[in-house]
């Protein structure tokens, strides 16, 4: 049998792989070609920072990331001193000297400051709905950033004898279409630090590469490893491949 | 060339503990001087990769347990704890999760390559049930590990698998109960797999063991499905495949480099980056991909105990094989008929993992029965048939003959 084969086999076996992630797809989304995209890919710091804006001015108003701390933000350019600076903006519980609960000022060893204080407070503030946590969303929809750039700038008016329930909205990726966070983003919400012009289209991207770099901090030095091993793999396999040669020859006598 | 000399040594420190206990000269008998049939082809690889895949999983489980919490308010955010703050945690987990997959690639080629060559007929039955004994107790570990990370799929497929049990007459509700430990999927439940997801391993070693020690009685089968006449027909392990082997587990690497560095998180779920939440059901809950044949066999069957006891016999008809197939010759090779049945087995196969990862409706849903009678019509009905009527090409007298033309001197 040949090498070819196996690898068809292989293959086969991972079309079913790709099987179960299209089996939950929902409705259409637009492939974006991401700075992080591919086996050398990196994320755009710029972006990355302006991501964070709009998570902060914005998502952060109803949508926790509980996994995430300040001291993260230095991996996206953040000085020690900028990350102390913005931890210091929030209050976390703490105690006095004699042990009563007070207030202080967040650490960057702090976790992202949420919100609400839990899902009831949350569901109770959002008619209802309960606004997800947003540090895994990168990789928690199929689709990932190029979901979440979907639905950000999927809000539309609902097509004719679509029924809308009271309070939600229509959005084209969300499944079953009627949303409960209002339209979250619009042209120049934010006036970005770097003078970037606020779009739309802008604000959906930074945001959707900050949340999957939130999702995948690791992402660069993975792509990186990752790199190197198939490099040293390469190496080993040719010279594994000469070795097994020579002393094929004297199995098969070929 | 003579294949298979026995241990020798002149060192007198190995002498004094081949006295006393002859552990290196096994081990030699087992990787060093083991008669190999000289023309085992590439697909005689997979067995060495599952043994690395096996290691693999337990060392990088090891080091994943050193930083993992087992409790349902903790598990998921120790997870993200070794993705984040773990030095290399991102690579063990990914190592980890990927390698579940990776390991039965392995073994399906494996099997797969036991049923197109025969490696099941007399004298390797026990080997063959030794390893069928080995996919139940992966498939075990598999399924425990999955649930570990508690995520939604974790949590939904852990529910949905162990309400399977629910189906037994009678019994059936005490038994989930007592595998729960509990009245729902929860706290208890995690521990419990915890435990066994550690423990299952070595017991799967053990099963190897047992394994190697049949294979090296009956000795290796090879693609002709002729045995070993004399030295002639064999070469000894090292370093004719130990060369080979290192060679196949080379290219195999890149593979599984692939998906742990390239692309993660293609074989696993999204939801599961979602922790679990017993108020909120998945849209589709599906097994990971390695199961998806079986769920759909179990999905084919209107009825739920009909359903369950038909997935469990899709794994236990294998132990079957060496008595439905009875034809003389071995290999598929020499069996022409066989031959495209097996690979037409090969393609239902495909097509219920396919069925398997669709939702349970429309044309699916017979296109998943149709899938899942051929699958047991192979066994029950196609392989005795073929048995009986085939009519096998001559089969080489030697493995040297074959392999080295007449100049040999068989």
């Amino acid at each position: 049998m040949s090498p070819f084969k196996i690898g068809a086999a292989a293959l086969l076996a991972l079309g079913l792989g790709a099987g179960v992630a299209q089996a939950s797809e929902g409705a259409h989304m637009e492939k974006l070609d991401w700075s992080f995209n591919g086996a050398f890919g990196t994320f755009d710091r710029a972006a990355l920072q302006r991501g964070y804006q709009v998570y902060k001015e914005v998502c952060a108003s109803c949508h926790s990331m509980k996994y995430l701390s300040y001291r993260n933000l230095q991996d996206i350019g953040f000085s020690e001193a900028e990350v102390k600076a913005l931890a210091a903006q929030y209050e976390v519980p703490a105690l006095d000297e004699v042990g009563d609960p007070t207030t202080a000022k967040a650490k960057p060893s702090d976790r992202f400051h949420s919100p609400f204080p839990n899902e009831l407070a949350a569901r109770a503030a959002n008619g209802g709905a309960l606004p997800p946590d947003l540090s895994l969303m990168g990789k928690a929809r199929v689709g990932g950033p190029d979901y979440i750039h979907a639905l950000l700038t999927g809000y539309h008016e609902a097509p004719a004898g679509f029924v809308l329930p009271e309070g939600k909205e229509y959005n084209a990726v969300f499944p079953g279409n009627a949303i409960g966070m209002p339209k979250p983003l619009s042209d120049d919400q934010v006036t970005y630090a770097d003078g970037t012009k606020a779009s739309l289209e802008q604000m959906s991207r930074d945001v959707s590469t900050f949340l999957m770099w939130a999702a995948e901090p690791k992402l660069e030095d993975r792509k990186r490893a990752g790199v190197k091993v198939m490099g040293f793999l390469g190496l080993l396999t040719i010279f594994t491949f000469l070795t097994y040669r020579k002393v094929r020859r004297k199995v098969q006598g070929h | 060339m003579s294949s298979s000399t026995p241990f020798q040594t002149n060192s007198k420190v190995i002498k004094w503990i081949e006295a006393r206990l002859p552990i290196i000269s096994t081990i030699d008998g087992a990787l060093v001087s083991y008669p190999a049939p000289r023309n085992l082809n590439y697909w005689w690889n997979f067995g060495s990769l599952a043994g690395f895949m096996l290691v693999a999983q337990i060392v990088t489980g090891i080091i994943l347990v050193m930083h993992y919490t087992p409790h349902v308010t903790m598990a998921f955010a120790s997870v993200e704890h070794i993705m984040r703050d773990v030095n290399y945690g991102w690579l063990m987990r990914y190592a980890h999760a990927n390698g579940a997959s990776m390991f039965f690639v392995v073994v399906y080629i494996h099997i797969l390559r036991g049923l197109y060559y025969g490696s099941y007929k007399a004298p390797r039955e026990l080997l063959w049930w030794l390893g069928i004994v080995i996919f139940l107790l992966m498939m075990a570990t598999g399924f425990m590990g999955y649930v570990l990370p508690w995520g939604q799929m974790s949590f939904w497929g852990a529910t949905v698998i162990t309400n399977l049990f629910g189906a037994l007459p009678l019994v059936g509700g005490d038994i989930v109960t007592w595998l729960w430990g509990g009245f729902s999927v929860d706290n208890a439940t995690l521990n419990r797999f915890f435990s066994l997801h550690y423990l299952l391993p070595f017991v799967i070693c053990a099963v190897v063991f047992l394994h190697l020690w049949a294979l090296h009685t009956t000795k290796s089968s090879n693609p002709l499905g002729i045995e070993i006449k004399g030295d002639q027909d064999t070469v000894p392990f090292h370093p004719y495949y130990t060369a080979k082997d290192a060679f196949g587990l080379s290219v195999f690497l890149m593979f599984f480099a692939y998906w742990v560095f390239f692309n993660p998180n293609a074989l696993g779920h999204p939801d599961n980056y979602i922790e679990a939440n017993p108020m909120v059901t998945p849209a589709h809950i599906v097994p990971e991909w390695y199961f998806l044949p079986f769920y759909a066999i179990l999905r084919a069957v209107p009825d739920k105990l009909g359903g369950v006891l038909a997935m469990g016999g899709a794994i236990v008809i294998l132990f079957f094989m060496p008595y439905l197939d009875f034809s003389k010759v071995r290999s598929a090779k020499f069996r022409p008929i066989y031959k495209q049945a097996f690979w037409l087995f090969v393609l239902d196969g495909i097509l219920l993992g396919y069925v398997g990862a669709m939702p349970a409706e429309g044309i699916w849903i017979l296109v998943g029965r149709i899938a899942s009678v051929y699958y047991f019509a192979h066994f029950l009905v196609i392989v005795p048939l073929i048995s009986w009527f085939e009519k096998p090409l001559p089969v080489p007298e030697s493995i040297a003959k074959a392999v080295l033309g007449d100049a040999a001197k068989a």
